[in-house]
């Protein structure tokens, strides 16, 4: 019985997301179409984005990258192979680390102020006024959070990526021991422009998780404070959920394609 | 002219409507009395397209708005305005962007046009200067003012009120019913007014209909309504806590 109802909501929720992600394809095709493409709202949405998440992720890629380095460092200098370790780092944080954590920090930063920003409007009718006033709710409020998460995450990741390096190549030179030259070296032999490729296109599905789960999570409030307090805490749940399955069936789907095409 | 017929909604277990049948004439206002909870709001809400029926249809100028694709409600929708119970104000943005947000969306206008009109609207409602605050700064009376002067903005053929004095004070409240009586008298509007107020039901209401129990159980002139025999009007217009109308 119970497995019957969680096979009904699990069925219910893949449905519910599918729609509100078709439905923002169409109204973003729409907007493009007829020339009323939320642009303004799109790019308040993404300097939103940014400016949230900017300090939490600079700290998490400087860290990881400086903890990385320490951990991989000290374990390749006892086999001799110190100067592989930027190739290494850099690859890790490119291809899994980078899409990964920041998909983390802005589902928690980002995915939940969405769903409490329109958990909020929900409880208020401003989602119904909308509708009064003739506009498309998906249209006003979804698409720009939908694509402002899928854009920006690309380009936080990029960041994640580039500070990681810098806090990975400080360490490297200062604790390991290795020359700023080797490990710059070993990254540009090992890093393959595949791999930041393929972590951004991750970053870009994560992106567009988000948006979409924050909305969701967000129409579907219910109740008044605490409705808002627990659409807020399911879209940071539901959003890394699904990050992390998302991501076993893109690394595969990735490694498959570089495998087939690129080697 | 809306013809409401056989309207039914349930919620879960809850029976809402139970085969509401109404009929407002154009120009009209048609204020709904009823208990707190008893459904007048889900009922305004079906006649403005956010609500689909269980049963039943609601019919505006001959056309049944229940089975209308979403294109069309939008058609419906530019011509009628909304006053929400909780004004729903959009908190991120202006009095002024709140009030212009229609004419932007759907009309060319410019932007010096817009400005004027919000003006305008804004010292119809008694806020004139309070473009540039923001919801959060409005007192509930003034974010209700907002929002009337927002239903109004597209000047519409036919505005829909949820409970607009609520919350005013009495000034206000009498100013705010002058305010619907005049532009029923220069736009000919229709209303359809839900309110617990019955002394502003009384100064704005052409006709008078009480709901309870998911229907409507008197319907009339005020005259009519104060007059009527029936034990649920009595009650409800004497405000007696005792009598066949139970508490939802």
């Amino acid at each position: 019985m119970i497995a019957i109802k969680l096979l009904k909501d699990l069925t219910n929720l893949f449905g519910s997301l599918t729609i509100l992600f078709l439905q923002s394809i169409y109204w973003t095709i729409h907007g493009i179409r007829t020339g009323r493409f939320g642009m303004k709202n799109l790019m308040e949405q993404m300097s939103r984005i940014g400016v949230d998440s900017f300090p939490m992720v600079a700290l998490t890629g400087f860290s990881t990258g400086a903890v990385l380095v320490v951990q991989i460092g000290y374990q390749f200098a006892q086999l001799g192979a110190q100067r592989y370790v930027g190739g290494v780092v850099s690859m890790a944080m490119a291809r899994e680390l980078a899409p990964i954590l920041t998909s983390i920090v802005v589902a928690g930063r980002i995915g939940s102020s969405i769903a409490a920003e329109l958990g909020t409007m929900k409880i208020t009718e401003q989602i119904d006024a909308l509708e009064t006033m003739a506009t498309d709710p998906v249209d006003y409020l979804v698409v720009p959070r939908f694509w402002g998460c899928t854009f920006m995450l690309v380009i936080l990741t990029v960041f994640t990526n580039v500070v990681g390096m810098i806090g990975g190549s400080i360490i490297a030179v200062h604790q390991i021991g290795l020359t700023l030259a080797t490990f710059s070296d070993s990254i540009l032999q090992s890093l393959k422009i595949q791999d930041i490729v393929g972590g951004l296109l991750k970053s870009m599905v994560f992106g567009g998780l988000i948006g979409t789960i924050g909305c969701y999570k967000g129409f579907t409030t219910e109740g008044g404070a605490e409705g808002v307090g627990k659409s807020t805490t399911g879209a940071v749940v539901l959003a890394i959920m699904f990050i992390l399955a998302v991501n076993y069936f893109l690394t595969v789907g990735i490694n498959n394609f570089n495998m087939a095409y690129l080697q | 002219m809306i013809i409401i017929s056989d309207l039914s909604k349930r919620f879960g277990p809850k029976e809402v409507l139970k085969g509401i049948n109404l009929k407002i004439y154009d120009g009209e206002t048609l204020v709904i009395l009823g208990p707190s909870g008893c459904g007048k709001s889900v009922l305004l809400k079906h006649i403005i397209g956010l609500l689909k029926p269980d049963g039943g249809q609601v019919i505006i100028d001959g056309d049944d708005i229940t089975s209308f694709n979403h294109k069309k409600l939008d058609s419906l929708r530019m011509r009628m305005g909304m006053l929400f119970q909780s004004a729903a104000l959009f908190d991120s943005l202006t009095v002024e962007e709140n009030i212009a947000f229609g004419l932007r969306k759907h009309t060319g206008l410019s932007d010096i046009a817009i400005h004027h009109i919000v003006s305008e609207k804004l010292e119809m409602v008694g806020l004139p200067g309070a473009n540039y605050l923001m919801p959060s700064e409005l007192s509930g009376g003034m974010r209700k003012r907002v929002g009337l002067a927002r239903a109004i903005a597209m000047e519409p053929e036919i505005i829909l009120y949820d409970e607009p004095t609520t919350g005013l004070d009495p000034i206000m409240t009498c100013a705010i019913d002058e305010l619907h009586l005049s532009l029923k008298e220069r736009l000919g509007v229709t209303s359809i007014v839900v309110t617990h107020d019955l002394n502003s039901a009384y100064r704005i209401g052409d006709r008078l209909a009480l709901h309870y129990g998911g229907q409507i159980v008197a319907i009339g002139t005020k005259n009519e309504i104060i007059n009527s025999p029936d034990p649920l009007v009595q009650q409800f217009i004497r405000g007696e806590a005792k009598g066949p109308m139970t508490l939802l």
